[in-house]
């Protein structure tokens, strides 16, 4: 299922997505890699708290739920990194003392997590038609033992690997949102993860166009 | 965030309509929407489709201590979470009414039902036992929560696995997946509730009430039963005078429902188990359907690599050379750390901003003093309501210094945290 190493020959595992599978969400998507699979709804632009209500611009919250027991440090942590990237990319100028709510639910995990939950927030921003000024999509790489560099690692993976990255990147530029790492690896191996991971964006990127021009084939 | 209010002509709409005997999707009145079961890829992951209301259930277990008043029996958890997910309504945290109720009904439902054998679920009496713990999380909420939730529910955990146990004397050794084969719990019955909603004082009964007859409704009864027609749990709310003929026509209805919905399920877990022994890939994944325009799938891709490694490379070499970064924590002495050299205290300011561990300071101002002594001749007065007082002279025979040290500690303090600052 998994892909190979070295710096001249890595896969990504199999793609799959859905589109607008929940009724009540403005924007819903699901997207799985490989075993992992994330549930993204979006609601908005819609009332917001006067607490939380900000003059100028969209309030963005994003909810991580996991599987099993309630949210910890681990989900805040990774809310906070997919909140920076959606928001910067959403124009929410266009929208202020409004409210945009993503809340992703974890399926099930085997690896890439906070690379499949930004895809899948991605996808769920498009199927909701907020307005972005690019989209992104996330792309994890891992280092193993043997300082080869695999992209979309699987769980079994990961544990074994020495150093860990997450990178969003942006469809205009392939430049990099977000970058989210564990272990420890040198600069010049930093620099190769972000290389692959913004070739690899691009195979991630040809997926949405194929999937979003599917879905638009016809009018429902 | 709030949920739209009903509005009165969708009100008056729902309700002409229902006295007409006619429902918003075409069902009759005893109609269940359509329902579909699907697993997922590890034991004990279940997804319910009501209609359009999804709800997804997964059954994870540990091991922990037993309650002290049952020593040789099993622990059951159960949580619904109302994901914010299922409806613009609900609230990340807050135990809402509705929240409660469900979980209260839930548990009445499955644990007083007794439906699992909870004394197999013993490892060590008094010391081991599985703790079961069923998440269920709304994905979707599209009316009759409690239905999908109590079918989502026990179908996982028929599903579930748990590992393979053995006890030698007073070890107990836990068996991964690879090692042995798990065990699915022994369940005595399945306990499936039916809900019935009222309309127009008790007038009207309609059963599985979407989300638009549930804003209308007068109030609910929930009927909880297994397939041998025993009656689990009933639940009536709303404040409705129901007469006794109605409550036992409503059973009888639920009992010729369950038995429906108990076929639906057994025939779901055989088509899995089926599944699972050709070897096959189950899961989430696989049931996503393919035919569909909203949904797109792809195999496995390599991506294009040729130009990232000499890309990269130009990168690190044009790259500016990083500020020397000082090694690894440097042992002046034992049970001395350094990090780092300290630096003059920019702030201008002696602020307290650590905690940090009094004694350690203390010996390492005694090692940097001689460097910091001319740097502090310069600095800033400290500020005297500092916590000056709380410092603990370890070493009486350097009293000299260390009262040197009390006065200028703050302005080692304010150096070590801009040394971390450095660090970081």
């Amino acid at each position: 299922m998994m892909e190979v190493c070295g710096s001249t020959n890595v896969s990504l595992r199999e793609f799959g997505c859905e589109q607008t599978l929940l009724s009540r969400p403005d924007g819903s998507a699901s997207f799985v890699q490989g075993d992992t699979s994330v549930i993204a709804a979006v609601y908005g632009p819609a009332e917001v708290k006067v607490s939380k209500e900000i003059y100028d611009r969209a309030t963005l919250e994003v909810l991580i739920q996991p599987k099993v027991g309630l949210p910890s440090v681990r989900e805040r942590s990774q809310e906070q990194c997919v909140r920076e990237t959606c928001e910067a990319s959403l124009l929410l100028t266009l929208h202020p003392r409004s409210s945009l709510t993503l809340v992703l639910q974890l399926i099930h995990d085997d690896g890439s997590r906070l690379a499949c939950f930004l895809n899948a927030a991605c996808m769920a921003l498009m199927d909701a038609g907020l307005p972005m000024s690019c989209l992104f999509c996330g792309v994890t790489c891992a280092i193993n033992a043997d300082s080869e560099i695999i992209t979309d690692p699987t769980a079994a993976q990961e544990k074994e690997s020495r150093a860990l990255m997450t990178f969003a990147i942006d469809s205009k530029e392939q430049r990099v949102m977000m970058s989210y790492t564990k272990g420890s690896f040198s600069v010049h191996e930093l620099q190769q993860c972000i290389a692959v991971s913004q070739k690899a964006s691009e195979n991630v990127f040809q997926f949405y166009r194929d999937s979003v021009r599917r879905r638009y084939s016809k009018n429902l | 965030m709030k949920d739209t209010p009903l509005s009165n002509c969708e009100r008056d709409f729902l309700l002409k309509a229902i006295e007409e005997k006619k429902r918003l999707d075409g069902r009759q009145t005893y109609d269940y929407r359509k329902m579909k079961i699907t697993f997922g890829t590890d034991y004990g992951c279940c997804f319910v489709d009501l209609g359009k209301t999804r709800v997804m259930a997964q059954v994870s277990g540990e091991l922990v201590a037993p309650k002290e008043n049952r020593p040789n029996e099993g622990i059951m958890f159960f949580n619904i979470e109302l994901s914010p997910m299922a409806s613009p309504a609900f609230e990340q945290g807050r135990q809402s009414e509705l929240s409660v109720k469900l979980n209260r009904q839930l548990e009445r439902c499955l644990r007083n039902s007794k439906c699992i054998d909870t004394e197999s679920l013993c490892v060590v009496s008094g010391e081991k036992v599985w703790q079961i713990r069923v998440d269920v999380h709304m994905l979707n909420h599209d009316g009759n929560l409690m239905d999908a939730a109590s079918i989502a529910a026990i179908t996982a955990l028929c599903h579930f696995k748990r590992p393979d146990v053995s006890i030698q004397g007073d070890e107990v050794t836990v068996y991964s997946a690879e090692e042995r084969e798990p065990i699915p719990l022994s369940i005595y019955h399945m306990p499936i509730s039916v809900s019935f909603s009222f309309f127009q004082q008790g007038t009207y009964l309609l059963v599985d009430p979407c989300e638009r007859e549930e804003r209308v409704m007068d109030g609910l009864l929930m009927i909880a039963m297994n397939k041998h027609r025993e009656i689990c749990s009933i639940q009536s709310s709303g404040g409705i005078m129901l007469l006794k003929e109605q409550v036992m026509r409503c059973s009888k209805i639920a009992s010729v429902k369950v038995s429906e919905i108990t076929e639906l399920i057994s025939k779901a877990l055989e088509n899995d188990k089926r599944a699972r022994k050709a070897g096959g890939r189950c899961g989430f994944a696989e049931s996503m359907p393919q035919e569909r325009i909203t949904a797109l799938k792809t195999d496995e891709t390599s991506v294009e690599m040729t130009d990232a490694s000499e890309r990269a490379n130009d990168i690190v070499e044009n790259a500016e050379v990083p500020p020397q970064t000082v090694p690894s924590p440097v042992v002046p002495a034992p049970g001395v750390g350094q990090v780092g050299q300290g630096l003059q205290n920019t702030w201008g300011l002696e602020e307290e901003e650590e905690d940090g561990d009094e004694e350690e300071e203390e010996q390492k101002m005694e090692e940097e003093q001689d460097e910091k002594e001319d740097s502090r001749e310069g600095d800033v007065v400290e500020i005297s309501d500092s916590e000056e007082e709380e410092v603990v002279i370890l070493h009486p025979e350097t009293q000299d210094k260390s009262s040197k040290n009390a006065a200028s500690s703050s302005n080692q303090k304010g150096a070590e945290t801009s040394k971390q600052r450095q660090k970081k």
